[in-house]
């Protein structure tokens, strides 16, 4: 039996990207939950630095990741020389999705990868909410 | 900034030996130490796992009670620190506790700089070295196989997204800006477009910013060769700035703290030179 995916959660610090009662109610849910989880204070600053937590992060199996676009999630990532593995990673979007939608699917055992596999041009501009 | 400085990894501890958080306390301090730039682990006996140890120093914070923390078995292969997680402590002071936990492991200290920089997609580049060719503050380099990297992150300048709106393939993201598809968001063929009419600042300049400065640059040599009329040059500069400005959404501060029109000539020429010495042909062996 698969173990569990790990769960990382962003809290995009240094940046009002994010709504903040966003990021609240997913890292409410999360500390309310029992679940084993990661928070980092801003990818984008681990990924800056070439932390070497991220790659803690990206290797050792199926992650779950709770941040922005998974886009930009998976090449911060490469940039820091830790790549996640694509077919066992799974982004929420806290830009786009609500708590909502994001809490179940991030303590959810299983895993959707959605990290994009190649380059893709959408026919018509998504709207951004 | 120091790269590649691990961070200290916060474990909040809750298992065999130490009293569970109420929720509340959870949360509370869990956000505390994200606001102060400490990312934190929670491990839990009840659901999930969370990576291994690795080199990164720790430091475990836990309400151990009376019994105190435990010993450490053998010396550990990282440095490990103990806290006392003291009830009702307020985040001040367990603010104070893990900043001085990071200066005694010598990890990176959290903050003092917007994580503001380009992030290339290669699923999109064409390692065409545009990118590094416009850039002038030396972000962009390439790696040994002569591929775009982005190798110096903290001379980018905050909030301005320019070189973004270079890349013929929208593939270079500021995942920290307002919209897609620079923020990371899916890229669409009219975004392609876009991008390309708006970063085509030179259409609003008759020509290749760099280069219209180093013309203006020439012909301000002629012209004041003299009698150097500054003002003058100062108002031409401040015009193009504003027209910079408002096509491209590069905050007026970036473009203001550009340096002067010879320097920026030098700094052109310097990058392009980078650029064609990437894209030139490998010699053969």
């Amino acid at each position: 039996m698969a173990s569990a995916p790990r769960i990382l959660y962003c809290h995009c610090k240094y940046a009002q990207v994010v709504p903040k009662d966003q990021k609240e109610l997913v890292l409410r849910a999360l500390c309310d939950s029992g679940s084993a989880f990661e928070a980092v204070a801003d990818l984008c600053e681990l990924s800056a630095r070439r932390d070497p937590s991220l790659q803690r992060l990206a290797s050792n199996g199926s992650v779950k990741i709770a941040a922005c676009f998974p886009r930009a999630v998976k090449w911060l990532f490469h940039q820091a020389g830790a790549p996640l593995v694509l077919d066992q990673t799974e982004v929420l979007n806290m830009r786009t999705q609500s708590a909502a939608e994001i809490i179940p699917e991030l303590l959810s055992s299983e895993v959707h990868p959605n990290l994009p596999t190649g380059k893709f041009t959408a026919p018509h501009a998504e709207p951004v909410s | 900034m120091a790269l590649k400085d691990p961070s200290l990894r916060v474990v909040l501890y809750e298992g065999a030996g130490a009293e569970p958080l109420t929720e509340d306390d959870r949360f509370s301090t869990v956000h505390a130490l994200l606001e102060s730039g400490f990312g934190v682990t929670r491990p839990s006996v009840a659901a999930g796992a969370v990576s291994p140890q690795d080199s990164s120093p720790l430091l475990v914070l836990g309400r151990w009670g009376a019994a105190g923390p435990p010993e450490l078995e053998a010396e550990a292969a990282v440095p490990i620190h103990f806290r006392e997680l003291e009830p009702a402590a307020g985040p001040d002071k367990l603010l104070a506790m893990v900043e001085t936990a990071r200066a005694k492991t010598e990890t990176a200290q959290p903050g003092g700089w917007k994580p503001w920089f380009p992030v290339i997609d290669y699923d999109r580049c064409t390692n065409c070295m545009q990118c590094l060719s416009f850039c002038l503050f030396g972000v962009y380099g390439v790696d040994g196989e002569r591929r775009i990297q982005v190798q110096n992150q903290d001379n980018c300048k905050t909030n301005c997204p320019a070189c973004s709106r270079v890349c013929p393939e929208a593939a270079i993201m500021f995942p920290k800006y307002k919209a897609g598809p620079i923020n990371g968001d899916i890229v669409s063929d009219s975004d392609l477009q876009r991008e390309k009419m708006k970063i085509d600042i030179s259409s609003l300049l008759g020509g290749d910013i760099y280069e219209m400065l180093r013309n203006r640059s020439e012909r301000a040599k002629s012209r004041f060769s003299k009698e150097r009329d500054s003002d003058k040059a100062l108002t031409e500069r401040q015009k193009c700035l504003i027209k910079l400005a408002q096509s491209g959404d590069i905050p007026p501060e970036v473009l203001m703290s550009l340096p002067g029109p010879e320097e920026i000539a030098r700094r052109a020429e310097e990058a392009a030179a980078k650029a064609k010495a990437a894209l030139a042909p490998l010699p053969t062996p």
